[in-house]
Parts: C-alpha cells; sequence; structure tokens
C-alpha cells in the first residue's frame, strides 16, 4: 500500500497530531512519506519534537521536603488504621 | 480501566493480598507489611512527577501538595482496585488528576469567580497563529550558529513552567494532561467532561500561545535574529 502524496500544508496541520500519536496507521505512514522528503517539513518537525520535550519535562518537579514529610505522616497514619483493623 | 502512563516503570509484583481485595479479610500482618512497602516502594520515585504535575496543574505550590496528599490517600485506600500493578503510575497520576480536576469543578462554581478563558482576549486571539519555529527558523546557515539552537541552549526549565503557568486555565490542563502527562485526547476529554473537538481546539491555541510566552522570554535571552545572534548571557 504506497503512502498518499501530502503537500505540506496539510503535514503542517496534522503535525501535532501525528507528534501526540493521535493518527491510524495509514495516516503516519502517509506524514512519514513526506517528512522523509521534504527538509522543512523535516526540521519543523524535529523542532516541535525537541521542545515538546522540554515542555514534558515540566512535569517533574523536586517534591519539597515537606510534602515528603507529609506523605511519611500520611502512610504511617493508614498503616497504624490498617494495622488496628486487623487486630 | 487504569489509564497506563508513557512513563510507566518496570513491572513489580504487588503483594498477593492485594489482588485479593485490598484490605480483605483475613489479611495477615505479613501481608499488611508486604503491601505497604510495596506501595510505598512504587510512590517514592514517582512523588516528583505527581509533584511537578500538581503545580503545573494550580500553579500553586501550597495547593499542589494538597492535591498529592488527597491522591496518595485515595490511593493506598483503593489499592485493592488496581488491577494491573505495572499501571501504577498511570493509575495514580489518574487519581491525582480527578483530584484536581474535582476541586477546579468547585472553584469553578463560584458565583464570585470571573469567567476564565474559554473565550480568549484580543491578545490571545491575536497569538493563535503563533509558531515559534516560524520566528526561529533560518533557511540558510549563519556565521555565528543557528537561532534554533540558540534558543534551546537558553530555554531554562523555568522558561518553560513560567509559560506553561501563564496560560489560561482551560488551556493549561489540556495542555499538562495532553503534552505534559502524555494523555490521548480522548482520554483528556472524558477525563475533562469536554467532547473532543474543544480538547483539540484548546491544544492549539495552548500551544500557540506558550510559544508567543517562550518567543518573548527568548527576547530577554537575548536570542533575536535581528541582533546578530550575539545574545547576552543570562544574569
Amino acid at each position: 500500500m504506497s503512502a498518499r502524496p501530502l503537500d505540506c500544508e496539510e503535514v503542517i496541520e496534522r503535525l501535532f497530531e501525528y507528534l501526540d500519536r493521535e493518527l491510524d496507521e495509514r495516516q503516519i505512514a502517509d506524514i512519514e512519506h513526506h517528512l522523509a522528503r521534504c527538509r522543512d517539513c523535516f526540521t519543523r518537525a524535529q523542532f516541535e519534537t525537541r521542545l515538546r520535550a522540554r515542555v514534558s519535562a515540566a512535569g517533574t518537579v523536586t517534591a519539597p521536603p515537606r510534602l515528603h514529610q507529609r506523605i511519611r505522616q500520611l502512610l504511617d497514619r493508614f498503616n497504624d488504621g490498617e494495622a488496628n483493623t486487623h487486630h | 480501566m487504569p489509564l497506563a502512563h508513557p512513563d510507566t516503570q518496570a513491572p513489580m509484583p504487588l503483594p498477593q493480598a492485594t489482588y485479593r481485595g485490598g484490605s480483605g479479610i483475613g489479611m495477615s500482618d505479613r501481608d499488611i507489611d508486604n503491601r505497604q512497602h510495596w506501595f510505598e516502594q512504587r510512590l517514592s520515585p514517582l512523588l516528583d512527577r505527581l509533584y511537578g504535575c500538581a503545580l503545573r496543574l494550580t500553579r500553586d505550590p501550597d495547593d499542589a501538595e494538597d492535591i498529592v496528599a488527597e491522591a496518595v490517600g485515595k490511593a493506598w485506600s483503593r489499592l485493592g482496585e488496581l488491577r494491573d500493578p505495572q499501571c501504577f503510575d498511570g493509575w495514580l497520576l489518574h487519581i491525582l488528576n480527578n483530584v484536581f480536576i474535582s476541586e477546579w469543578r468547585r472553584r469553578q462554581c463560584r458565583p464570585q469567580r470571573p469567567a476564565t478563558a474559554e473565550d480568549p482576549s484580543p491578545d490571545e486571539l491575536d497569538s493563535s497563529t503563533f509558531t515559534l519555529f516560524q520566528q526561529l527558523h533560518q533557511p540558510f546557515l549563519l556565521w555565528w550558529g543557528s537561532l534554533e539552537e540558540q534558543f534551546f541552549n537558553s530555554l531554562l526549565h523555568e522558561d518553560i513552567q513560567q509559560a506553561i503557568d501563564a496560560l489560561p486555565d482551560p488551556f493549561r490542563v489540556t495542555m499538562v494532561l495532553v503534552e505534559v502527562q502524555g494523555y490521548s485526547y480522548s482520554e483528556a476529554a472524558h477525563l475533562l467532561g469536554i467532547p473532543l473537538g474543544t480538547v483539540r481546539s484548546r491544544l492549539s491555541r495552548a500551544r500557540a500561545l506558550l510559544q508567543k510566552t517562550l518567543w518573548e522570554q527568548a527576547g530577554d535571552a537575548g536570542v533575536r535574529p535581528d541582533d546578530g545572534g550575539t545574545g547576552r548571557q543570562r544574569p
């Protein structure tokens, strides 16, 4: 099954859906066929992929010691509660 | 069905007592100890991720801590409902998101709260087609190097956090779910109780606004196409 030729506009329009893995196999093949041949769109895809990775990394932040302590206390409380339930 | 997070770590078997229904009758002290140990072992490396996601969702460190603590409490009490131990990370993040969304909806219902941003401001509309790539990409090589490289080299973790935090609530929450946490559009739509098309449009606007903010920050850091790319150093 050969890929459907897409123009740059169509590829850029669907680029984020492609990066978000929202496309089906056929659509992915069409986009990748274009990206393998078009330097501009390939460069754009690389740029957005790189930026996306940096944005995704913003979802990890060192938890403050106060939160660690709070979670510790919470778990101890649950543990005590559960131990009491079973005795 | 628990939603698996893309960052789900290596499998670690859940003690059998949990499969039998969590705090079910007949658990020995050893079962309880094993379960506690298992839970803590899985939770510990996930805490920075939970806190980071909560912080991006709430924008407030105290609220983020509250949400993480509530999610951990719920996860512990519902551990018996976790069918696939390999999905623990995604399952706990899912609980955290639900805790946040419940609280968010509750706050939105308050009459004194100003309407937020399903209707963007004129400035946001101006930004809706903005792309960083168009600003930074040069189809030819410059003697001082690529502006894109300069942009990424000067882009701090803090810059991205600030740019996400600056987004209007509905845009930010959708973007955090999809781009930071890796939810699919339909999962995000289901979580937020909005149509799929709304997820798409919010994401599109969120990305444009985020990129515009990053572009402005890059200007502050000296990354501009018209300054010879010399780029002053950040303080």
